[in-house]
């Protein structure tokens, strides 16, 4: 048993890192734009779709395939912001983009589906099915190269957001759009590179998703409910806390199916948001609730 | 003793202090004013006194009673009304449904579902402070639609609508026009006229000199002087506050010139 | 209108039509309800299927163990169904309502996958294999009348709430809450309460909706008692009729609803039928973020306003879009807010 449960924390600790670089895009967009992309799930299985597409219709090693899928997934994240978030108005901003994303998510699920069909799929590569034995535990290694592919990425975020200009330019206005604005910002700039963003990680995600979990156009809601529990579990806005509550989750779902059962596990899940939001209704690491905008 | 009192307050943002052991009585019947440079902390203890900001020292008391951090809604109820410097209203609902949203009900828990919003005598009492205020014809214009002074009428309305003993005003004077500088002036005086308590926190140092019994003056979150408006104008402390170090007369500001007067 | 709706199996009496015809006023009494709360206080629930789900197998449940037989007695359950969703809605409301406007659209669709999930595992429900709800033994020709006609009743019933709800003080408390929460609560509004309520009493009709959805496919099962595009639907059908407003769920939900049908079956293909439903919801809420009816409205009103046919239409967009005993725009001030005959109209 115990080995069970160490076995179920390591690999809740290297999905959880691979879920916390996809909720990092959807708390970052939340972020700069007070906007809750509910498609992030779906944006997911599209990213998976596209590497399916390359690694079975192409023979791309999937991995590769990322220099592909990545920039890919940015465009398409631009071009919404650009085509559909950017024309919300200011009034109810949040609410209007919730239900605004949603309605683009089903529409790619939609085209998905035709494009695709329901059939569940699954990416594969030499290392999906094989593990690296280390002490006593066997690990997938595409659970540890996906893990270091976040970690990577979730680095590189960093740094863009702490080292750059650009990345300078994202922090002012996750604080103070109006401020922002005020000392030259080109905030719409800003929003639609982060919508981008955002989007372009769960390319990433979305491939070792895809690896790890069969899949098909119907999974994106179990996946935006984890992300957005996640999300909000970490706190809107806090790219830490999304990491921080990523990995907490997974472990803790994947214990509890080992020690308890596979079926109750996912309702573990939410069951934790539910109960850390009546004690602290901002998350664990949340923004106080008003900023200034 | 007074009817309004500020003992000990502190309240820190972070490294700021905004408040620094404030001290502050309000007479029952009289018009205090509150003024002082920008960030002295005149909001932030208007905030305090009406429940909006939370402080671990100090205390606030209403005729003797501790209000200390009470919410805001429980201090409405023991009649301290609250105007904001940026006006709050309903925008989409209309003037006299502001007024209507102020009206106090008993705290059942199914009547608010079944009693109709705004009886006779309610309607009655809103069109009367309306009409008192001077905005009686806009009774049925969405809230969203009245100019920048017609709202501060509107928030002066419907604050009166719980019949407050004190009211605290957040610049109602900012601004605003001349001639409904005026028209506020003389209501607040025909408020207190009918026993009313006031504590303005203003800008327009006119408006507080002519207006105010006593005035206090904050600077960097305590109290600095407090007396009536002829005394704590020519207080040297005072000037000194507001001109901040500077020597030469050309730069005086407006409010300034005025405490000079 | 209510006319029209009454007599409308007796002349339609295609089956397939009137089965449409039963969905499309279960949507319309379910958006009415969720309006009701959503719309009017301005918190973007998106679990309400949840209580379909919790209906559904309330009358489900109930008549499994009391061998209730098929026929009318069955419709009993009905209200049973709406207060037990009522009941669940109370510690829902409790969670969820403690939290600020995002979160709490998050929250309601994580406690709605909560329900979903439990649908799937406990025994009571019988997991994915489902509850059968006995069925009863009427004619082919006149088969879904009665499921008409209480689907019918749900809806007037939906809408007596949602009319009463604007004219009381609970109807303010939540407009006000809608425009500015915590300046509300300053001036006395019991918020929390206020929201409690609301959320529970849109429970009840929604719950009865889900009941009778049961025992008119005969059967349930956990995805289809509780989906997910319900809520979605319910949104938007209200948006698309004109959020806050008393009509526009209705017609939102009648336009929507029967397309949605149509289309079923028309195309049995699902997914396009999401392309189109995804694109036409986005469609509404980029360029008719009001909705259709306050819109309607809008352009109405800009017709020159002498002469009779320019005050009859307005008196008739006015009823129909905003407080339906207000044709005079001098009358009550109430009116306003629904209706804004004067200036500005409702804003999502």
């Amino acid at each position: 048993m115990g080995t069970l449960v160490v076995d179920a924390v390591i690999s809740g600790i290297l999905t959880g890192g691979v879920y916390a670089l996809m909720a990092a895009g959807l708390t970052l967009i939340f972020g700069v734009m007070d906007i809750i992309n509910v498609a992030q799930g779906i944006f997911v299985v599209l990213g998976a779709y596209l590497s399916y597409t390359l690694s079975v219709h192409l023979g791309v090693d999937l991995f590769l395939g990322l220099v592909v899928t990545v920039p890919a997934m940015f465009v398409v994240g631009v071009f919404i912001q650009w085509a559909f978030i950017r024309r919300l108005g200011e009034r109810e901003r949040t609410a209007m983009s919730i239900l605004a994303t949603y309605a683009v998510a089903i529409i790619i699920e939609g085209v998905l589906g035709l494009v695709f069909g329901v059939d569940y799929v699954q990416l594969n590569a030499w290392y999906v099915n094989r593990s690296i034995h280390l002490f006593n535990f066997y690990l997938p290694y595409i659970y540890v190269f996906g893990f270091v592919l976040a970690v990577c990425l979730l680095a590189a975020l960093y740094v863009m957001l702490y080292r750059t200009r650009f990345g300078r330019s994202v922090r002012a206005s996750l604080q103070d759009r109006s401020a922002a604005r005020l000392v030259g910002i080109d905030v719409d700039r800003v929003a639609a590179v982060t919508f981008g963003i955002g989007v372009a990680v769960t390319a990433a995600g979305g491939m070792v998703f895809g690896a790890t979990n069969s899949f098909n156009p119907n999974t994106g809601y179990d996946l935006i409910s984890r992300l957005l529990t996640i999300v909000i579990l970490g706190g809107l806005g806090s790219i830490g806390g999304a990491l921080g509550a990523a990995v907490l989750m997974l472990v803790i779902e994947d214990v509890v199916a080992v020690v308890w059962s596979p079926i109750w596990a996912p309702f573990v899940f939410f069951a934790m948001l539910v109960v850390v939001l009546s004690v602290r209704p901002s998350g664990l690491f949340g923004q106080v609730a008003g900023r200034a905008q | 003793m007074a009817l309004l009192e500020v003992e000990g307050v502190k309240k820190r943002y972070g490294g700021i202090q905004a408040l620094a052991s404030c001290v502050l009585s309000v007479e029952q019947g009289e018009i205090a004013g509150l003024i002082g440079p920008n960030g002295s902390g005149k909001t932030t203890l208007f905030n305090v006194v009406t429940g909006y900001e939370k402080v671990r020292e100090g205390s606030v008391r209403l005729d003797g009673k501790v209000i200390t951090n009470l919410s805001p809604d429980k201090i409405f109820n023991r009649g301290i009304g609250r105007t904001f410097q940026l006006t709050r209203i309903f925008g989409r609902l209309s003037v006299i449904e502001n007024m209507l949203v102020a009206v106090q009900h008993e705290r059942s828990w199914w009547g608010a579902a079944w009693r109709r919003a705004g009886s006779q005598g309610e309607r009655k009492r809103a069109t009367e402070l309306l009409d008192f205020v001077g905005i009686a014809g806009l009774a049925g214009e969405p809230a969203a639609n009245l100019s920048y002074g017609q709202r501060k009428l509107l928030e002066l309305a419907y604050v009166l609508m719980s019949d407050p003993d004190v009211l605290l005003l957040d610049e109602p004077a900012g601004g605003v026009n001349p001639t409904l500088l005026n028209v506020i002036r003389e209501r607040i005086r025909e408020l207190n006229g009918q026993g009313r308590t006031f504590l303005v926190v203003e800008h327009n140092m006119e408006f507080v000199m002519g207006l105010c019994h006593r005035v206090t003056v904050m600077d960097h979150g305590s109290m600095l002087v407090s007396g009536r408006p002829e005394e704590v104008r020519s207080n040297p402390k005072v000037l000194d506050a507001y001109l901040g170090g500077v020597d030469d007369e050309d730069e005086e500001t407006d409010d300034q010139h005025v405490l000079r007067r | 209108m209510l006319a029209a709706l009454a007599i409308f199996p007796l002349v339609f009496t295609n089956p397939t039509v009137t089965t449409i015809a039963v969905f499309t006023l279960l949507f319309m009494a379910s958006a009415t309800a969720w309006n009701g709360f959503a719309g009017y206080s301005g918190y973007i629930a998106l679990g309400h299927a949840a209580f379909f789900g919790t209906g559904a197998y309330v009358l489900a449940i109930v008549a499994q163990r009391l061998d209730v037989p098929g026929g009318s007695l069955m419709f009993a359950l009905v209200p049973l169904a709406g207060l037990g969703a009522a009941v669940v809605a109370v510690p829902f409301g409790l969670i969820a309502l403690r939290t600020r406007r995002h979160t709490f659209v998050v929250i309601t669709i994580a406690v709605f996958f909560i329900f979903q999930l439990l649908a799937f595992n406990l025994s009571i429900t019988q997991g994915s294999s489902g509850i059968q709800v006995a069925s009863p033994n009427w004619a082919a020709s006149t088969y879904n009348n009665p499921y008409y006609y209480v689907a019918l009743g749900i809806v007037v019933f939906a809408t007596v709430i949602s009319w009463g709800l604007r004219r009381s003080v609970l109807g303010l408390q939540l407009l006000a809450i809608r425009d500015d929460e915590d300046r509300a609560r300053g001036l006395g509004v019991p918020v929390g309460r206020a929201k409690l309520i609301a959320f529970v009493i849109s429970a009840v009709p929604v719950g009865m909706c889900g009941a009778v959805y049961a025992y008119f496919l005969g059967q349930i099962f956990p995805q289809f008692a509780f989906n997910p595009l319900f809520d979605l639907s319910v949104a938007l059908m209200s948006l698309f009729g004109g959020i806050g407003t008393l009509a526009g769920p209705l017609v939102g939900a009648l336009l929507l609803e029967s397309l949605q049908q149509y289309f079923t079956i028309q195309f049995s293909n699902g997914d396009l039928y999401l392309v189109i439903y995804g694109a036409l919801f986005l469609a509404v809420l980029l360029w008719l973020p009001r909705g259709v009816l306050p819109t309607l409205g809008d352009l109405i009103r800009r017709l020159p306003k002498s002469g009779a046919t320019g005050n009859s239409a307005n008196a008739a967009v006015t009823t129909l879009s905003g407080n339906p005993e207000d044709g005079d725009p001098q009358a009550g001030p109430l009116a306003v807010a629904g209706g804004g005959v004067v200036g500005s109209r409702r804003e999502y």
